[in-house]
């Protein structure tokens, strides 16, 4: 019971504030707008029933599904690359060699940086925000495969190849298992990533999604829908999240006496 | 024609805390076909380095090592290998730790169970089957590791202390088990241990190795009849001259 309540003081005594100083008139309301009309925005956005959102009344699921969709396309193509180009240059000095400076030298660029070579690759529409997402994901699943897979316990290789594992079986069966808890590691690293410049893109190289409604409601100045599509990106993806983690407690559930739980 | 031979196994180990380190120098030992060779030698004299080496885990520095007349290149199943530590797979559970061997060559599942029941019970892991490799003991994770080696039927098997970790009804069983599968299966088995002991109840032959660089020091045959009593003139005399000889090694100065 007391963890219960402990989860909620904190929400609940900002949200109060919050509500109070915008009903205070120490701002004018249309700059910060309050958390019931941030509701109340929201609440039509998703079930439409009195056009307060005006167009977006009503269209929540269409948008979010939008976004989701990139995020989904842009982190799965990310996850297979990464964990892939992970493996091959943590195993192969061969790989290592030939790919890691070029990789290396990719890597600080930032993402956002390639949306004027996205739109003219691309031209305004779900590839160029897909290939954002992409390159915001691709990087931390290579950088945690890499590391995962170099940081293999060598004896593990060499029970398997006393076994009589093969090559190809060392890389499936021993290394890429072992290295599994860091690709996780490096995953949801990837999917926080991936709604950020899905949001980033949506706002300036696609007309569709939760980004896309943010950036439009700014022109509209209705900050309270501004507000509500944040906290749609939040919640959408909190629940990804979620997902990620449910997906590694199961593949990961021998770690679970082994890995500290947090004591208090 | 022997099952394990060595020919001047030399090796050197880089290290950058101790500049070159000679770790084996210069041995030669052959182990014939069913041996039961027990190895001891002082901590750090390069007991594990040697089992390394006839694995195909190391490579010697110098000199040649030879697996039923072939040299070694690279490890392979018909080598089983208990480790020092279990290096077990901690996301398998112990039955699919014991038959990963067969898994690796495309066995079904029911077929490889059917097969590491038989290992589970010989090391004593009944009803644990479903365990992580984390959910056990040290001395229970060892028993897997060898377990799986066992299971492998290899024709050769190395182990490296393999009995440390456990408890001494445990280890009585389990020296038991093995020198009966021994006898049954007719392999070649080299075990290093530190307890002179259980080199003695085990081993039809006892090598003692020096001090690093390591050397073998005294190899003989020992043919007390089984089951051995420990108490008997012949295993106290056998024992008396390997601690002597165990003694002298410990009294040398140690080279740094
Ligand atoms: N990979 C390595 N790099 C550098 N030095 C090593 C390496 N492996 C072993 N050595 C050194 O070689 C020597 C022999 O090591 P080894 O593990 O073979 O000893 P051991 O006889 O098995 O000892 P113990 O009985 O304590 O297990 C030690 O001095 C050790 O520090
Ligand atoms: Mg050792």
């Amino acid at each position: 019971m007391k963890t219960r309540i402990e989860r909620f003081i904190v929400p609940v005594v900002v949200l109060l504030g919050w509500e109070l100083f915008s009903r205070s008139g120490y701002l004018p309301k249309a700059l910060l707008p309050a958390p019931s009309s941030v509701v109340h925005a929201l609440s039509d956005w998703v079930i439409g029933y009195d056009e307060t959102t005006q167009s977006y009344s009503g269209h929540w699921a269409k948008d979010a599904i939008a976004s989701a969709l990139r995020v989904f396309a842009g982190f799965a193509l990310a996850s297979l690359v990464g964990v892939a180009a992970g493996v091959a240059i943590g195993w192969s000095r061969m790989f290592e060699k030939a790919l890691e400076p070029l990789l290396q030298m990719l890597r600080p660029i930032p993402p956002v940086s390639w949306i004027p070579l996205a739109i003219i690759w691309f031209g305004i529409a779900d590839k160029p925000a897909i290939f954002l997402v992409f390159l915001g994901a691709f990087f931390p699943v290579l950088m945690n495969t890499i590391h995962g897979v170099k940081t293999v316990d060598k004896n593990l290789i060499r029970a398997g190849s006393m076994m009589g594992a093969t090559e190809r079986q060392l890389l499936t069966s021993f290394v890429l298992p072992a290295a599994l808890p860091s690709i996780f590691a490096g995953l949801r690293i990837a999917i926080g990533s991936a709604w950020m410049l899905t949001v980033t893109a949506e706002m300036v190289a696609v007309k569709s999604g939760l980004g896309y409604v943010l950036w439009d409601s700014y022109y509209f100045l209705r900050y309270d829908i501004v507000m509500a599509a944040m906290i749609s990106i939040g919640f959408l993806g909190f629940l990804s999240d979620l997902g990620i983690k449910g997906i590694m407690a199961h593949t990961l559930r021998w770690q679970a006496t082994t890995t500290v739980q947090g004591r208090f | 024609m022997a099952s394990i031979e060595l020919r001047n196994i030399s090796k050197i180990f880089t290290d950058p805390k101790r500049g070159e380190l000679l770790t084996l120098d210069n041995i030669s030992l052959d182990i014939e076909v069913n041996d039961f060779l027990c190895l001891l030698g002082p901590s750090g004299c390069g007991k594990s380095t040697l089992l390394n080496i006839v694995a195909g885990f190391e490579q010697p520095t110098s000199g040649t090592a030879l697996v039923d007349g072939i040299p070694i290149e690279r490890p392979g199943s018909d080598r089983g290998v208990v480790f020092q530590h279990p290096t077990l797979m901690p996301w398998l559970d112990v039955i699919e730790n014991i038959n990963l061997s067969l898994r690796l060559r495309g066995m079904s599942r029911s077929e490889r169970h059917e097969r590491a029941k038989e290992f589970i019970d010989l090391v004593g892991l009944k009803g644990f089957e479903h365990h992580f490799p984390s959910e056990l003991s040290g001395g229970m994770n060892q028993r897997v590791g060898i377990a799986r080696a066992l299971l492998m039927n290899p024709r050769v098997i190395l182990m490296d202390e393999p009995f440390a970790a456990l408890d001494a009804q445990t280890k009585l069983e389990m020296q038991e088990e093995l020198v009966a599968i021994w006898e049954r299966r007719r392999c070649t088995i080299v075990f290093v241990t530190h307890s002179v002991d259980e080199a003695l109840v085990l081993g039809n032959r006892i090598a003692v190795m020096t001090r690093r660089p390591g050397r073998i020091r005294e190899i003989f045959d020992f043919d007390l009849p089984r089951p051995r009593d420990i108490t008997s003139p012949l295993f106290n005399d056998a024992k008396r001259h390997v601690l002597s000889l165990i003694r002298e090694e410990s009294t040398k100065v140690a080279t740094p």
